[in-house]
């Protein structure tokens, strides 16, 4: 094993040694050395993710198998990494916000009875997320998949005894695992038809593959590399939470804040995005599944968005924004804009994790008060937590020169460019959605952070129950140092990260091999003529439709809930069925719970009543169980105890001995 | 004829027995007062020393003596060792049980000696007198202990019906032996093979001999049809004989078994293979279903030993495919080889468990006596899961192996011949292995989940203890380390 490899793969252990410490020994260990140990383990694996970074930066690469866990016939189950820069670039996001979550983690749950658990949770996470990107092959994608699934369930449902938080915890495992139905079914169509799980070799299949079809329903030809792609993005559609699927991620805000920050808004749910970006040999090749991809993530974009507006839990309001952004991501997905996927994956990742740490901020200082309604003028009492706020918002809403400027403006320029079947309709709900985005980023500014302190009143009233007695005092106060230092820590990326990265990333070929584009396809290709530098881009930005779209968001935001805070209200009263339908989530839940929850259960029973009850437990066990329990009291009636009995059995068993068998002499 | 002097060496462990049987004899006619102390520590020493005389004085090489009466073999040696050793369990085991009931008389210790004396002969004999003689030193000394309980009707009865059973089934053998001397002119195990082989001898003779022969084997075994005595006799005899009779003979009948059929009538396979797997098809589903239905645990266990001897013939029979041995028929043989040894072991600590609940006025013999015994001793609960599990043929226990290696076996032979029944064979086999696994399972389930009814203390020995502990602890070891024990039945099997 040479030096690098080793490196390779302390990048992903280090964390899980720490998990197992803080896991198995926490109590042993104690509180301190739990938290030491995970934080140093994960700092390892930054340190590593940095070296490795600089040898990929160099110019090199690395594709290859350490370990072969299982044979079956031809199918190898391997254990290896693929170090390219699409890796490289997440593990570095992974690393540095999972980093910045442990520290934050400190102050967030230092009062918690599962301190020690938690942090072996998140180690873990870390670890099972560094070997779904850093994977060669589809079955460690897979097992870093569902480990980062298994993971997020158990941190839902960290307060355990919460019953919503039991509730959203099962609800995620669920519809994940509709997702994960269709990402198998698509790993094993691609095992089936290429005999092999590792990525170099399926791409390196493609020109026969592309040309493969399978018939589906009777005698319909499917072009096999379409429907591939569709399951594959079935299971991005679970993990990265886009429509339907999406009902699993406000719900996940049951669980404490720094996972919210790290699985469900940085990380785990732009797996799915990652996903389809590694696979983009495959989607290169289906038009079909790319526009589903588009309408699907276009839709997620907007109406996700809607509903951010008339949230007041603080947690839900980041959550739908993070629902509407993963839909901005699949979009350039849908119209092979890749890289650009990719780069707003990594700027909403840091502007996404600073925004949700320092919701945690605020309900921190508002001891577990989540509602924004009860907040206000939080600005003279918390001020790192609200420079840094409005750093994250501005990101968020793309305004010029912040990171999420250059990754949000290209995706919609790539999708004007783009030819994609449905282009049209997603061009219209990202632009739309750069207006809404404003306007509920803004409001939740406004709300916390501006106008009359509202906590006064609803102090009293808000009581938690999950400890947090160490703070005294009755007003809010700014956060420990471990608290409000990763706020600022993530607030340099999101600033910078996007005017540095975007030259290189998008129109640089930074990419390279790693990711495919076919030259037809190429709609980032239309803005690449006109980039000159991001210096540029983001002066010329001041003068685009979105970012007159997303000033009109905050100046409606500004009007509404800081000049005339009675409006809204009236809204709401005015377009009644509209206010419910978004206060029903669309009504996606009741419909699930109608017809899929209820709909099981039914099956369920029938199953259970018919099949288990009556034919296995009545028919088979019970059944079997009768029949030989007579037959044994038949056999018993002939033990009667009569010695001429006995003797005359013996003598016809020789009489049938001599019978069969003499006579065959 | 003339007199050769036969080699008395290679006889040496049943002249030592034989001899020290009657120092025994002299030994308690004299000792008055402790003259049944005496008899249990020089019958313990007797077999003791006897496993020892097995194991180093005997050849490696295959001989014969007494006129070719008598062979001298491995197989024989590891044989006559295991009797040995099981017979003084038994002795161990069932000492305190005899003392209590006052019948551990002096006779009980030397009639049990001779019984293991004539097993000891009959793995030994190759010679259809000295089988006879073996096989009727057995029975006899077996009947008698059967009914050593003379003032209880039950144990009287039972030794009855064992006699006259025995008899006629010893009448049958010996029909079957004159026949094959009618036939071959011989009695000599191996003159006989070669006869046949040499096809001098009259098929339809032979083929009825061989019926009458098979017969006083599975009698011996106790195989359907020839169980019936088996259920009462269990039932009826003193726990502590059950115990003997249970055990050790099987081990003899399985070499008497082996003897004749494959060193002696291997050219009538094809027909003993075919009875073969009709005793051990009824035996395996007859045994089964009939256990389900018992309460009272020593007739479960006599079922249970009936099912298992059907399992041993499964595997004797697989050695044959369409009337030809292979290199897959070590395989077969050896496999019945360790489920007879392997049954030995569990039958022993299952019957000694039996005794170690008995004591003075108290006869445990039902499953509801094993009701709470985790309250009453944890440790002997656990043995007894042990024993259960392992009869029941769960893995990682000597049953286990045992079952599988004769499914194997069955099924490499359908491998060889393609022939379907094999198939059918295993499966049948496999499906009554699990209806087995409800009677078994059920005195676990008593053990743990019920309450006692029999709360007061095991009065057992602490000799009896370790013994039966030892013994329910090798079921495991042997369980979890089998292949030392099936390569001692490879290796002496094939010498």
């Amino acid at each position: 094993m040479s030096e690098m490899e080793k490196l390779y793969l302390i990048v992903p252990l280090a964390p899980l040694v720490g998990a197992i410490f803080a896991g198995l020994f926490g109590k042993l260990i104690g509180r301190t050395a739990s938290h030491v140990v995970t934080i140093l383990g994960v700092a390892v694996a930054f340190v590593a993710s940095v070296v490795v970074f600089q040898d990929v930066q160099a110019g090199n690469s690395y594709n290859g198998s350490i370990y072969t866990w299982a044979t079956a016939g031809d199918l190898r189950l391997e254990l290896g990494f693929l170090i390219d820069k699409l890796t490289v670039m997440m593990m570095l996001v992974v690393t540095f916000v999972s980093l910045m979550v442990h520290i934050y983690t400190i102050g967030y749950m230092h009062a918690d009875p599962g301190y020690q658990r938690f942090f072996s949770y998140i180690s873990l996470f870390t670890f099972s997320m560094l070997m779904l990107v850093m994977s060669n092959n589809f079955v460690q994608l897979f097992f870093g998949w569902e480990a980062v699934g298994l993971v997020s369930y158990l941190l839902i449902g960290f307060w355990y005894t919460k019953s919503t938080a039991i509730y959203a915890n099962l609800k995620a495992f669920l519809v994940n695992r509709v997702g994960d139905f269709g990402f198998l079914l698509g790993i094993g169509l691609i095992a089936a038809h290429t005999g092999s799980l590792d990525y170099a070799t399926v791409f390196s299949k493609l020109p026969e593959l592309s040309v493969k079809t399978i018939s589906l329903f009777g005698d319909s030809a499917w072009p096999l590399l379409t429907v591939v792609c569709i399951c594959l993005f079935v299971g991005a559609m679970g993990k990265s939470a886009q429509v339907p699927l999406h009902v699993w991620l406000p719900d996940s805000m049951e669980g404490p804040t720094p996972i919210s920050a790290l699985i469900h808004a940085a990380t785990m749910v732009t797996a799915g995005i990652f996903m389809v970006t590694r696979m983009s040999p495959l989607f290169e090749v289906s038009e079909t599944a790319r526009a589903f991809v588009l309408v699907i993530g276009a839709t997620t974009a907007l109406f996700m968005g809607f509903l951010g507006i008339i949230q007041n839990d603080i947690k839900r309001v980041v959550a739908y924004s993070t629902l509407s952004q993963l839909g901005y991501m699949t979009v350039a997905l849908g119209v092979s804009a890749y890289s650009a996927a990719v780069f707003h994956l990594m700027t909403h990742a840091f502007f996404k994790a600073l925004l949700f740490l320092a919701a945690g901020s605020v309900i921190i200082g508002m001891h577990h008060e989540q509602d924004i309604r009860r907040m206000g003028g939080l600005w003279k009492r918390m001020p790192i937590t609200w420079i840094t706020s409005l750093i994250g918002s501005l990101a968020l809403i793309g305004f010029p020169f912040m990171a999420g400027f250059f990754s949000k403006d290209s995706i919609i320029e790539a999708v004007a460019a783009s030819h994609t079947l449905g282009a049209k309709y997603a061009y219209a709900c990202v632009l739309i959605g750069v207006f809404v985005t404003a306007f509920y980023s803004f409001r939740m500014y406004f709300l916390v952070f501006h106008g009359r302190e509202r906590f006064h009143a609803a102090h009293a009233e808000a009581h938690d129950d999950h400890g947090h007695g160490a703070h005294g005092g009755e007003v809010p106060h700014e956060s420990p140092w471990v608290v409000w230092l990763p706020l600022v820590l993530l607030a340099v990326p999101s600033v910078v990260i996007g005017y540095l990265a975007i030259g290189p990333m998008l129109f640089g070929d930074w990419f390279g091999a790693s990711i495919v584009v076919h030259e037809g396809n190429n709609a980032l290709a239309h803005l690449e003529a006109h980039f000159t530098s991001a210096f540029g881009m983001a002066i010329h930005g001041f003068m685009t439709l979105p970012f007159a779209l997303a000033m009109a968001g905050v100046a409606t935001a500004a009007y509404f809930y800081l000049v005339k805070p009675e409006i809204p209200a009236r809204i709401a009263t005015a377009f009644g069925p509209v206010y419910r339908l978004l206060e029903n989530k669309y009504y996606f839940d009741r419909f699930n719970e109608i017809v899929f929850a209820a709909g099981s259960r039914a099956l369920g029973k029938v199953f259970w009543k018919a099949g288990d009850q009556a034919v296995i437990d009545g028919l088979l066990v019970n059944g079997t169980a009768k029949i030989i329990g007579g037959f044994a009291q038949i056999i018993r009636y002939f033990q009667t105890g009569h010695l001429y009995q006995y003797a005359f059995t013996i003598i016809i068993g020789v009489v049938v001995l001599l019978a069969f068998w003499g006579s065959r002499g | 004829m003339d007199f050769v002097m036969p080699d008395f060496r290679l006889a040496a462990p049943e002249l030592f027995v034989a001899a020290m049987s009657l120092v025994i004899l002299m030994v308690t006619s004299f000792a008055k007062s402790r003259a049944r102390s005496a008899a249990f520590w020089l019958c313990e020493f007797t077999l003791l020393a006897a496993v020892f005389l097995t194991l180093f004085s005997g050849t490696v090489d295959r001989a014969q003596t007494f006129s070719g009466m008598y062979i001298s073999d491995l197989l024989g040696g590891f044989l006559k060792a295991v009797v040995c050793l099981s017979v003084a369990v038994v002795l161990q085991y069932g000492r305190a049980y005899m003392a209590d009931r006052k019948i551990d008389s002096p006779e009980y210790y030397i009639l049990v000696l001779f019984a293991a004396l004539g097993m000891m002969v009959l793995i030994s004999a190759s010679h259809f007198v000295s089988i006879y003689l073996g096989l009727e030193l057995m029975s006899l000394a077996l009947y008698a202990l059967v009914a050593i309980d003379r003032d209880n009707p039950r144990s009287t009865e039972a030794g009855m019906k064992y006699f006259v059973l025995g008899a006629l089934a010893s009448g049958l053998l010996l029909y079957g032996m004159s026949m094959l001397y009618g036939a071959t002119g011989s009695l000599q195990i191996h003159e006989i093979s070669q006869r046949i082989y040499e096809r001098s001898a009259n098929d339809m003779v032979v083929v009825f001999g061989l019926v009458f022969v098979l017969v006083g084997i599975a009698f011996k075994l106790g195989v359907v049809p020839f169980h019936m005595w088996v259920p009462d006799v269990y039932h009826g005899a003193p726990t502590a004989v059950t115990l003997l009779v249970s055990s050790a003979p099987k081990i003899a009948a399985f070499a008497m078994a082996f003897r004749i059929l494959v060193l002696g009538l291997f050219d009538l396979a094809e027909q003993w293979q075919m009875m073969l797997m009709l005793l051990a098809v009824g035996s395996i589903v007859l045994g089964n279903l009939a256990a389900v239905a018992q309460t009272n645990i020593k007739r479960m266990l006599a079922y249970s030993g009936i099912s298992h001897m059907g399992f041993m013939l499964l595997g004797l029979m697989s050695g044959v495919v369409k009337g030809e041995g292979g290199t897959y028929a070590v395989n077969a043989y050896s496999s019945a080889m360790f489920y007879a040894v392997a049954y030995v072991m569990m039958t022993l600590a299952a019957f000694g468990m039996v005794i170690l609940l008995s004591r003075a006025g108290f006869e445990a013999e039902n499953v509801d006596d094993f009701k709470g015994l985790n309250q009453r001793s944890p440790w002997f609960a656990g043995m007894m899961l042990i024993v259960m599990f392992s009869m029941a043929g769960i893995p990682f226990f000597v049953g286990f192996f045992a079952k599988l290696s004769v499914l194997q076996a069955v099924v490499a032979a359908g491998n060889v011949s393609g022939q379907a029944l094999y198939y059918w064979l295993a499966g049948l086999a496999v499906l009554m292995s699990a209806v087995g696994a409800y009677y078994y399972l059920r005195v676990v389930k008593v053990m743990y989940f019920d309450d006692a009814v029999d709360t007061s203390p095991l009065t057992a020995t602490l000799g009896t203890r370790t013994l039966l502990s030892a013994n329910a602890l090798s079921i495991a070891a042997v369980g979890l380390l089998p292949n030392w024990l099936m390569q001692i039945c490879a290796f002496t099997l094939l010498h």
